[in-house]
């Protein structure tokens, strides 16, 4: 791409943003002057890109799937309306080049980038934004997917979609709804190509076609998945000609791959190799404030754990840096809140439960076990990015408890199973965690702490705690449009949400990541997605 | 024999019956939702009920198992609830990658096991019986998952004579016929797909071999010991036989009945998958399809996996019955 195309590419969102803001009636929404991830130059075309991850995807249809391994090969082949910045949870313009929203909040209205073609050559328009939506959302659509994982989650709220005209789509919500426009930068509203799902029908899964930056080529599954360059990608065509998406199971293996140079990129890395990457001159080892929370659940709902003070007793009984330094190669933050420092509204003032066995034991004596109490610890029998060693986190929580005079027998199931009886209620207290989406505050305290999801059988909010003072909080928070305001509500939910305790947060476990030096602008995204199209390959 | 081999045959319609019930019974006896694990976190309880109706798993067990049956019967195990994909295709390109390797460990298991058991056996209480019953001894007890990256580290890593991991280079092209990437190489001819796929098959193999190798090892010494202390083997011997001729030829054919036994329950087992070896060496077979489709109960999946299993170890072990009859002229089937 010469110098001109590439102002003119930058140019003309700004003069369409700009123009669209002094032309619409109603109140706009700032969308970013040109895209971040512009600054990521190629400074070298062509070569094969390799990427190595710990499992096969589930399939390649972004509807579908919810598996972070899926998500690493739909996010570089599909394009949403709007997308994440290169290194932050703020959203600019992708295939919509800019968009308004309704004085009630109501009516989110989204032009589209003209010119841009699916890989497959067919043309993407404001009817293929409709099919999308009504493919996952519509049960009665010939064409929609037998598993639809986050449909539910991205149009919450949304009543309708309407086509205005080619390039002009208009979104049409129930109620308003604040974090509408992150969800609509999120892989599971990818846009598929419409005539692609007509032509492979249950097959699209292992068939992609989108708009992004690369396309599909073969899938060998349980082995990689082959991709070549969209040279006509509307943001530019990728730096690399070809990219692998390896699956190799063993972290070890994996490292190991890297280091013979076979392998450019990896995630999954067992922290005793932290040390190992850091020492080779050809390695560079990633970490970054991950975008998630291990935490212990205690069952509000259930004796002893009805009492605030014996859940406040727990949180003070918890030695969180011991478990930082132990378990997750000392490169995990020790957790005051249910959110992660890296989400705007983040309650940094709310102060933590510091390690005190003493004001355990006195807190626990206040609740009327003055000679400690005997429960279960339940922990799931599967390794999560904020819990790598599910086993040895759980007896050294064990043994922390014990020493506060809490006896905790040690219980646990496989994954489908554990979360089954979570939702159920059938723990006192329980080992979880959760990776946050979109980056929105919402997509945490909502999700896993609103009266509203504490529904027995149904629950994420695996405390069954019920609070009116944070439901009325977190809902005022869904409806206004700025951000500010909504930072400082979530902000009094948080301080809430600590005195009353339900959760012992853990850690924030960073992201990790290893590459090799010679695989340049890589960066792995604070919602530990893997976007490939700007990395470039110095030999 | 044909009458023998005939109504073996008939004996796998009551297994794969009963192989299909007890696995169907237990996979859907234990909790845990396999819609849950599909639909993830975000699924709303309505979409989570469809899909539920969808599958059909509302419908009373006995209902869902005569329809499994019922598909089965028509050759059709269903599609995998997790990635909608025919059983039959997923079985159809990992079965291969596990017979490959299946196939290269049990050669190597038994060409070095027998060997070496044979001249244990010959040299009995010499130093070579005494080291390599011991290096048999560390053989069967070595873990499978430290042995397998140790040799990568060292031949892989190191020396850089084979591949790390995986089952052909993402650069080799290769036309996948059978998904058995050897016999897909030699039809068509591509000599570099075969190199290739055989440098990959290497350590795999051998790692996946050595316990099979150590059983094999000592269950040839120990048969052949008690082969050569009978009394027809004095008489080769009286008559003035080379101790090769007479160990070769006369006792070795009597001593490898329990041998053959023991390779084809090997063989049996190792076609159901090896998870270690699979995993280490990021191998697609048998082994990672069935147990990623237990963690998530996706229960045509497992079905189907099993069910090909079972009835492959009764095909083995018929194979095995039949080889004694030409090891053994005595034994006669009727």
């Amino acid at each position: 791409m010469n110098l001109n195309q590439r102002v003119a590419r930058l140019a003309w969102p700004v003069i369409i943003v700009v123009v669209s803001f002094m032309l619409a009636p109603t109140a706009s929404v700032g969308a970013p002057m040109s895209s971040s991830w512009d600054a990521k130059a190629c400074g070298r075309v062509g070569g094969t890109l390799v990427f190595a991850q710990g499992d096969d995807p589930d399939g390649l249809d972004p509807h579908e799937v919810t598996d972070g391994f899926s998500v690493n090969n739909v996010s570089n082949v599909f394009d949403t309306l709007v997308r994440f910045t290169a290194d932050s949870t703020q959203v600019e313009p992708s295939l919509a080049e800019s968009w308004t929203v309704s004085a009630d909040n109501l009516v989110w209205t989204f032009k589209l980038r003209k010119g841009v073609k699916f890989h497959d050559g067919t043309p993407f328009n404001a009817e293929a934004v409709k099919f999308n939506f009504e493919r996952q959302t519509v049960e009665k659509h010939p064409y929609h997917p037998r598993a639809v994982g986050y449909a539910d989650f991205t149009f919450q709220n949304v009543k309708s979609v309407d086509v205005v005209d080619e390039y002009t789509v208009r979104w049409n919500l129930s109620a308003p709804y604040a974090p509408f426009i992150t969800n609509q930068a999120m892989f599971a509203t990818g846009i598929v190509s419409p005539t692609a799902v007509k032509q492979y029908g249950q097959d699209f899964f292992k068939h992609p076609v989108g708009t992004g930056p690369f396309k599909f080529v073969e899938w060998i599954q349980k082995d990689h998945v082959t991709y070549e360059a969209n040279r006509d990608y509307f943001a530019g065509r990728p730096c690399v000609d070809r990219l692998i998406i390896r699956t190799i199971p063993d972290n070890t293996v994996r490292l190991l791959e890297m280091e013979r140079g076979t392998v450019h990129i990896i995630i999954g890395v067992n922290p005793p190799d932290y040390d190992r990457i850091r020492r080779n001159a050809e390695l560079v080892l990633f970490t970054g404030a991950g975008l998630n929370t291990g935490y212990v659940s205690m069952n509000t709902e259930v004796a002893p754990f009805s009492d605030r003070r014996v859940r406040q007793a727990i949180n003070y009984a918890i030695d969180r840096s011991s478990l930082v330094n132990a378990f997750y190669g000392g490169v995990g933050i020790p957790a005051k809140n249910p959110l992660p420092p890296t989400i705007w509204g983040y309650a940094d003032k709310v102060q933590a439960y510091e390690y005190s066995v003493d004001k355990a034991k006195k807190l626990l004596a206040e609740a009327g076990f003055a000679n400690g109490l005997t429960t279960e610890l339940w922990w799931p029998n599967r390794a999560r990015p904020y819990l790598t060693q599910p086993q040895k986190i759980a007896e050294a929580l064990q043994a922390q408890l014990g020493l506060a005079g809490i006896q905790a027998k040690l219980v646990t199931y496989d994954w489908g199973t554990y979360l089954s009886k979570l939702r159920n209620g059938e723990d006192p207290m329980a080992i979880i965690g959760w990776i946050g989406d979109n980056g929105d505050p919402d997509n945490f305290l909502y999700a896993l702490l609103d009266k509203d999801n504490a529904v027995r059988g149904k629950a994420q909010n695996y405390a069954f705690y019920k609070s009116d003072a944070v439901h009325r909080l977190l809902i005022q928070a869904q409806r206004v449009g700025d951000q500010a305001t909504r930072a400082q509500l979530y902000e009094q939910a948080q301080e809430i949400i600590h005195r009353d305790a339900p959760w012992a947060p853990l850690v924030h476990a960073s992201r990790v990541s290893a590459y090799r030096k010679d695989a340049q602008n890589y960066l792995y995204h604070p919602l530990e997605i893997t976007w490939l199209h700007r990395v470039w390959l110095s030999k | 024999m044909a009458r023998y081999v005939g109504r073996r045959l008939l004996e796998l319609v009551p297994v794969a019956f009963g192989v299909l019930l007890v696995v169907f019974i237990i996979s859907h006896l234990t909790p845990a939702d396999p819609v849950l694990v599909i639909l993830g976190e975000h699924a709303s309880p309505a979409t989570v009920e469809r899909l539920r109706a969808e599958l059909r798993l509302n419908d009373p067990l006995p209902v869902q198992f005569v329809r499994y049956v019922g598909g089965v019967l028509h050759g059709d195990l269903g599609r995998s609830i997790k990635q909608n994909e025919r059983v039959t295709v997923q079985l159809a390109t990992r079965f291969p990658a596990t017979f490959e390797l299946t196939i290269a460990a049990m050669l190597i298991a038994s060409a070095v096991g027998i060997l070496t058991g044979v001249v244990a056996a010959a040299r009995q209480n010499s130093w070579f019986d005494a080291v390599s019953m011991f290096a048999a001894l560390v053989g069967f007890s070595m873990p499978i998952f430290w042995l397998g990256i140790m040799l990568i580290l060292l031949f892989a890593w190191y020396l850089g004579w084979v591949p790390i991991s995986g089952r052909l280079d993402y650069t080799i092209e290769l036309t996948r016929l059978t998904n058995f990437y050897l016999l897909d190489a030699l039809l068509t001819r591509n000599w570099a797909a075969l190199g290739n796929a055989a440098r990959h098959l290497i350590l795999p193999a051998v790692t996946l071999s050595t316990v099979p190798l150590a059983i094999i090892a000592r269950m040839t010494r120990s048969s052949l010991l008690e082969v050569l202390r009978q009394d027809y083997v004095r008489t080769a011997r009286a008559k003035g036989l080379a101790e090769r001729i007479v160990v070769m030829r006369h006792a070795l054919k009597n001593a490898f009945i329990p041998v053959v036994t023991v390779i084809g329950l090997n063989v049996g087992s190792l076609l159901g998958g090896a998870i270690l070896t699979e995993t280490i060496f990021a191998w697609p077979g048998m082994g990672r399809l069935v147990v990623d489709a237990i963690f998530a109960r996706d229960y045509p999946v497992v079905q189907g996996t099993v069910l090909v299993i079972a009835l492959l170890f009764v095909v083995v072990n018929l194979l095995v019955d039949l080889s004694y009859a030409y090891l053994d002229p005595r034994i006669r089937y009727g």
